[in-house]
């Protein structure tokens, strides 16, 4: 009897199985927050590695700095909360715009044929897997001011001058839009697949338009896969680095470009570390909704 | 039933959205003029010019390298993690866990990066290693991210599946351990493969973690391209672009198709099972101890 007791408190090959992909991402994934807002308090050094130390031990005398020089600072210098709002409304509108392009393609993709269905998916999923910077880089080619977008619009007569895209926030949203707009589409269509038409049936039977059966029946129940594609969007777009710094201009501000500038030009890993904090600040309530909606996916529980 | 509606429209103009970008790159990496806006006839010439640059092929090699860990080491932790998630109901910090596995798909890889950038700081300072960032923290930063995604592949197999056949194999008296290698795991292989080639073709993408947690002499193949995209469109570039593209769409093709032939093989084989138990049953129900079936 004591034995079985015993046994059962001594870890054992479950403990092992859950222990090993939890320590991981404990240790490589949730620890280094703690560290990114432990340097967001020091300040700048020239030293290897460049911050002060947070403790220091002289004398007996256990002495704690925190400096919330980098905090205060983001919030004087209108750079940052520039940069901030940027990200932001970038984010917003190119959801927005992912999602009313995505839900119509979704929407199709999963009333199509099972043969054709396969294919598209196929076609859809093939761009997540290639890199997001060679894709960026070929809108460089089509959309300088001696593009091939220019090029084709004088050659129609369009335009008399090429027209300045590359380098404005035009160039980004397009980046931004083309890079996404496959993460917005996979969540809508593993929900939209699973609906049971026999309701859209029902309500047509009973005189309900198209129109009236789209919005009363296929957006409420598809609540889930717009939440999930939205967050896969949102989330990444505000801290994005490559489409800004390859697409953008000088006056596209986005917190991603901003913290590289810090970290890889000025060296100020304290700063960056802090522009990171507010960033995670920012995004966490997205983060958990997300997560939220995934562990209701990853369980089963619809 | 309206076969041209608003919805099929949207989806072909989406896809040639998607397409055309990258097919046009690829046929400008075949311009033999120098200037990228002017077409001077087809010539190979760029991608001749790529084998000389040693620079450039140290960088590919680098990158096939740690992407070939990690597509193990994910597939790995990442087929870990789905368990646990499907088939552990309860235990303690089961919400840090689901979060952990799924706050990466999203996290903004700044943050990742200068957060797993700071750890390996921390641990060379703490425990003397790593001394030096290279390969290995790569493969650290590359393994965690691409765990979440194989998690999420995985996990929808895994929920998919019959438990009653883990369950008899169970009570039979197979342990645990038994039943998740002879009979979980090749039930799930296709979407393992699956996770693996994904993460592959996501260390091999991979730009940003890569600069923040890479240390001097460990430049990967994005981190060149990078640089080299900066300053402008080259010709050099568009002809190893193109080849990047090429190669992953032929990969991911390759996956795709034998993760199907696996699924439509693995249908048929338990439709016949069902097929051969059915008819020896039914001999067995009609008169089984008179005379066996001819």
């Amino acid at each position: 009897m004591k034995l079985s007791r015993l046994k059962r408190r001594l870890p054992n090959g479950r403990h092992g199985v859950i222990a090993v992909p939890f320590v991981w991402l404990f240790l490589f994934f949730v620890l280094p927050f703690a560290i990114v807002l432990k340097i967001s308090f020091t300040e700048a050094d020239v030293a290897i590695p460049p911050y002060t130390e947070i403790y220091t031990w002289a004398d007996n005398q256990l002495s704690i700095v925190l400096n919330l020089g980098n905090y205060l600072m983001l919030t004087e210098d209108p750079l940052y909360l520039a940069a901030y709002l940027g990200s932001l409304k970038m984010a917003f509108f190119s959801t927005l715009i992912c999602l009313l392009i995505g839900y119509p393609m979704a929407y199709a993709i999963a009333r199509a044929d099972k043969e054709l269905q396969t294919v598209l998916l196929l076609l859809i999923m093939m761009p997540t897997w290639t890199a997001i910077l060679i894709r960026v880089y070929a809108w460089m080619g089509i959309l300088s001011n001696n593009g091939l977008l220019n090029g084709v619009l004088q050659g129609l007569g369009l335009i008399d001058a090429p027209l300045q895209i590359l380098n404005t926030d035009i160039a980004v949203y397009i980046g931004v839009v083309y890079s996404y707009l496959p993460f917005m589409i996979l969540p809508l269509f593993a929900n939209l697949v699973k609906h049971d038409l026999s309701l859209l049936e029902a309500a047509s039977d009973l005189g309900s338009s198209h129109i009236n059966n789209f919005w009363k029946i296929t957006v409420p129940l598809s609540k889930n896969g717009i939440i999930a594609g939205c967050m896969l969007v949102f989330i990444p777009v505000v801290g994005e680095f490559v489409i800004p710094e390859l697409l953008g201009g000088p006056e596209t501000l986005m917190i991603g470009k901003v913290l590289w500038q810090e970290f890889f030009n000025n060296r100020d890993w304290p700063v960056a570390s802090a522009l990171a904090v507010v960033m995670l600040a920012i995004l966490i309530v997205p983060i958990i909704l997300f997560n939220r909606n995934q562990a209701k996916e990853l369980e089963g529980k619809v | 039933m309206k076969r041209f509606g608003f919805s099929q429209v949207m989806l072909w103009l989406g896809l040639l959205f998607i397409y055309l970008p990258m097919v046009i790159l690829v046929i400008y990496s075949f311009n033999a003029s120098r200037l990228v806006t002017v077409w001077g006839g087809w010539s190979i010439k760029w991608y001749v010019g790529l084998l000389d640059n040693t620079q450039l092929m140290n960088a590919v090699m680098r990158s096939l390298e740690i992407a070939f860990y990690t597509a193990i080491s994910a597939a790995f932790l990442g087929t870990l993690a789905a368990f646990v998630l499907t088939r552990i109901p309860r235990f303690r910090g089961r919400t840090l866990f689901g979060g952990m596995v799924t706050a990466p798909l999203v996290m903004p890889e700044v943050i990742t990066g200068l957060s797993l950038l700071l750890l390996f700081v921390a641990m060379a300072q703490l425990i003397g290693w790593p001394q030096e960032r290279g390969i290995s923290t790569i493969w650290i930063a590359h393994t965690t991210f691409c765990s979440a995604y194989v998690a999420v592949v995985v996990s929808a197999r895994l929920r998919e599946l019959d438990l009653s056949i883990e369950e008899a194999a169970m009570d039979l008296g197979a342990k645990p351990w038994k039943v998740f290698v002879l009979i979980t795991i090749p039930m799930i292989a296709p979407s393992l493969a699956a996770g693996a080639m994904m993460s592959f073709a996501l260390s091999l993408d991979d730009l940003v973690l890569a600069s923040f947690v890479s240390g001097p002499g460990s430049t990967t193949l994005p981190m060149e391209v990078f640089s080299a995209v900066r300053l402008g469109v080259k010709p050099e570039i568009n002809a190893v672009a193109s080849l990047i593209l090429l190669s992953v769409s032929l990969f991911t093709f390759l996956a795709w198709y034998f993760s199907r032939r696996a699924e439509e093989h693995r249908k048929r084989a338990i439709r016949e099972a069902m097929e051969v138990t059915a008819s020896e049953s039914a001999s067995t129900w009609k008169g089984a101890p008179v005379a066996p079936n001819p």
